[in-house]
């Protein structure tokens, strides 16, 4: 977007749909929708409470766990598939169908065996994470050259060798663009299971302002959330992109 | 006298396309036109040879009325450029055709965008499908032709519309060798039964020389006309028997001695 | 390497049980019956008092199915998914078409649904509830709002990405604007944004069960949370199977009509 000769940054505009919003929330037309300075002057308000730093411990505990979990077994059974033909061939559906299923069906399960309570949203971490690291951590292996692996090979590399120092290093790029995928499938998967367990973290506290209509606590709380998984995204989009020579000096 | 030689008697004192001092430099900066000034006869194939990033691709664009000039001006017919014509068509190096239309379609696109009746365009572009030898293969889908059948493709689309002039932007580059040299056979005849003027991007200093009636050479970016060769060949032989003769092989020389300069 | 050592074996194999154990369709059935037996040993076990196995599951299923709860329960679930899922289609290809041609409107529109894709978008649910009621409009919306960014993103994405040289090549033979849309754009664009429909799809799913577990239960997150707060665990399992089903079905559906329409290369390989 230009004016004359100026070039506007692609996120500017939001400036307009902040300005649209304190309007809209000063003309009251709604009570849903507060002046936004109100939701910003919450969030400094509450963000520095001990309730607050207490949920963001948990949920970050459960985000990061889940993630840890995700990481260590999508990797090598994405390997695993991208080696193996009948490991594919077994795997692949059931990697393909949660991918696309809806998950927050499953929630209710994880809940009914393991109580509400954190298990369960370190569960739903998993289950939102895991099936892109597969799948990507399997294409970047597919994408390796042969050669790479015979070459490993004929220096009489180990299976564990041939992992851990061929295969993981040679997939970096995918892999990484796997966990930067799963992780912000896992930032809607902790909300998800925060939200249907409702008693822990932040679930807890929207659960209590939304019961208390505490609208600007509400929204407050959703900006801290929205900018968490935007900051998370960039940064890892970042990271991503570190690597890229990477993958174009592969081939 | 041989056809080509008669053609180049007929045409020479008419230049189809005038560029005139044209420059271009791109946004950032790229200098890649610096005040280049050349003729292209009527009737003739003219071949644009150069360096690699000389700016052949830029020249023929700005002819074609692609992208504008940052200054200067190209003539074709007499009259100034200023976009796209319907007397100029264009032969593009990665075929660009629509993957959703069949050969028929997109032969017959030119025709369709000018609002042509279905049952009309469809009839000429049969015509041409099968003068490039693609007769039988008007339902078939791109993806299902090998890249040199892609390129005919692309070629009868430019002779549709019927252009006077035809820009073709390194047509045989995306495909095999021996289809190359059947393709450049096809070219010679296309010239000598089609009234059209030729501008040909090539890398093969081999294959400018084999089809070319002048040879443009272009010094490295920003690029200006270094010489300009008319190679006297007698064609209408056998062409193995042209590809041994020495005029031809002496013309190959040369190029390459004016063009060995330019790589580092 | 063992497994390279398998993989080589298996693929020189050439006898006519070769060719059969090899068929993709041989090994899916396989695993599935793997997985379904893996269930039911866990069911059986128990691991939990919550676990059922898969037979019982199955025969909740066949009586869900049988009475006729199963049947009405969807009907009632697919009402908001449907209507939502057709607005979302409508409304997201068509704002992102209209930001994929026209700068402004990129400028405008697009860092909303950038940002919208990322975020967790299901805590707007209660918001919704607030601003709607418990009513089927607030569903509707939260299918809306899980399925819009990814149609918008996709459609947007796919226009701005035309390839260069067919809008030259449009150009060339001197195409309207009108007639570049329409002929070059849009088709070079739809692969793209119908791959966009069928993840919306799937995200619309998550969004009509999530409503129906959130803000009131109807359909079949009625069933869910009936059986599991009287802890009849397989008709719980049963009606999560079902749904669950239903959607790999759809979408595996979209994907077919997708490799038909826009992937001919693909259909004559298989
Ligand atoms: N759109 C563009 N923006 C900026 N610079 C460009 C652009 N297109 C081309 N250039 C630069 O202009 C110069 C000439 O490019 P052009 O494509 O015309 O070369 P060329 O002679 O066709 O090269 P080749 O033989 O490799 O096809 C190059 O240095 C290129 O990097
Ligand atoms: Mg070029």
């Amino acid at each position: 977007m230009t004016i004359g000769n100026i070039r506007l940054p692609i996120m500017t505009s939001l400036i307009i749909w902040a300005i649209l919003w304190e309007i809209v929330g000063r003309s009251g037309a709604s009570f849903v929708i507060p002046p936004l300075s109100g939701i910003f002057a919450r969030i400094v308000e509450i963000v520095p409470t001990p309730s607050f730093g207490e949920a963001l411990w948990i949920t970050g505990k459960a985000f990061v766990i889940g993630n840890v979990i995700a990481v260590l077994f999508g990797i090598p059974l994405g390997v695993l598939m991208g080696r193996s033909h009948i490991a594919d061939r077994i795997f692949l559906p059931w990697v393909n169908l949660f991918l696309s299923a809806p998950l927050s069906a499953l929630v209710p399960i994880i809940m009914v065996i393991f109580g509400a309570g954190q298990t369960t949203i370190i569960f739903t971490v998993v289950l939102f994470a895991i099936w892109i690291i597969v799948l990507d951590a399997r294409a970047g292996v597919r994408s390796i050259t042969p050669s790479l692996v015979e070459m490993a090979l004929s220096f009489g590399a180990t299976p564990w060798q041939a992992f851990s120092r061929i295969y993981v290093w040679a997939a970096l790029p995918e892999i990484l663009s796997g966990i930067r995928l799963g992780l912000i499938r896992a930032v809607k998967g902790v909300v998800i299971g925060q939200m249907l367990v409702s008693i822990i973290g932040f679930g807890r506290l929207f659960e209590l302002y939304s019961s208390r209509f505490l609208m600007e606590h509400f929204w407050a709380l959703l900006f801290v959330l929205f900018a968490f998984a935007f900051a998370i995204n960039e940064a890892l989009t970042w990271l991503e992109r570190r690597f890229e020579y990477f993958a174009s000096s592969r081939n | 006298m041989s056809p080509a030689a008669a053609r180049k008697i007929e045409a020479r004192h008419r230049p189809m396309v005038e560029v005139r001092h044209l420059s271009k430099i791109y946004a950032g900066g790229v200098e890649a036109l610096n005040a280049i000034s050349v003729d292209f006869p009527e009737g003739q194939l003219t071949s644009l040879l150069g360096p690699s990033g000389c700016g052949k691709t830029t020249l023929l664009k700005i002819i074609a009325g692609l992208i504008p000039a940052t200054s200067g001006e190209v003539m074709v017919d007499g009259r100034p450029v200023t976009g796209p014509g319907p007397e100029r068509a264009f032969v593009f190096q990665d075929f660009a055709l629509m993957p959703w239309a069949n050969v028929l379609r997109n032969v017959a696109f030119g025709l369709e965008l000018k609002g042509v009746a279905q049952s009309e365009r469809e009839a000429v572009a049969e015509k041409h499908i099968a003068s490039v030898g693609l007769g039988g293969f008007e339902h078939a889908f791109p993806h299902e032709l090998s890249g040199g059948m892609r390129q005919r493709v692309g070629l009868a689309r430019a002779l549709a519309v019927n252009a006077k002039v035809l820009l073709m932007d390194e047509p045989f580059s995306a495909v095999d060798e021996q289809t190359r040299r059947k393709f450049q056979e096809d070219l010679l005849e296309l010239i000598a039964r089609e009234h059209k003027t030729f501008l040909f991007v090539t890398h093969s200093i081999e294959e400018a020389v084999y089809v070319s009636d002048r040879i443009v050479i272009l010094s490295k970016r920003p690029s200006q006309v270094s010489a300009i060769v008319e190679p006297e060949i007698g064609r209408g032989r056998d062409p193995d028997q042209i590809r041994r003769d020495s005029a031809y092989l002496d013309t190959v020389e040369t190029i390459w001695q004016s063009l060995k300069r330019y790589l580092d | 390497m063992t497994l390279i050592a398998e993989t080589k074996a298996y693929a020189h194999r050439g006898s006519a049980w070769g060719d059969i154990l090899r068929h993709p369709a041989t090994l899916w059935l396989i695993s599935a019956v793997i997985v379904a037996g893996a269930w039911e040993i866990a069911g059986r076990w128990p691991i939990s008092p919550a676990f059922p196995p898969f037979s019982d599951t199955m025969s909740a299923l066949a009586g869900l199915i049988a009475d006729g709860t199963l049947g009405k329960a969807l009907i009632i679930t697919l009402k908001p998914l449907a209507i939502g899922l057709i607005a979302s289609v409508v409304m997201g290809v068509g704002l992102g078409v209209l930001m994929g041609l026209n700068r402004f409107a990129e400028w405008l529109g697009s860092p909303i649904f950038v940002i919208a894709q990322s975020a967790p978008l299901a805590a707007l649910i209660p918001i919704l509830t607030f601003a709607y009621g418990i009513g089927l409009t607030a569903k509707i919306l939260t299918v809306c709002i899980m399925a819009m960014p990814v149609i918008v993103l996709n459609s947007l994405n796919a226009v701005r990405h035309t390839p260069a040289t067919l809008l030259d090549m449009g150009h060339s033979f001197l195409a309207t604007r009108r007639q570049i849309i329409f002929k070059i754009i849009l088709p070079a664009a739809s692969p793209v944004i119908f791959a966009g429909l069928r993840l919306g799809c799937a995200a619309g799913f998550i969004g009509v069960i999530l409503a129906e577990l959130l803000i009131t239960p109807t359909g079949i997150g009625d069933i869910i949370t009936y059986n599991q707060s009287v802890a009849e665990y397989e008709k719980m399992y049963a009606a999560i199977f079902a749904i669950m089903a239903l959607s790999v079905l759809l979408i595996s559906l979209l994907e077919m009509i997708e490799t038909a329409l826009f992937h001919p290369e693909k259909r004559a390989q298989s």
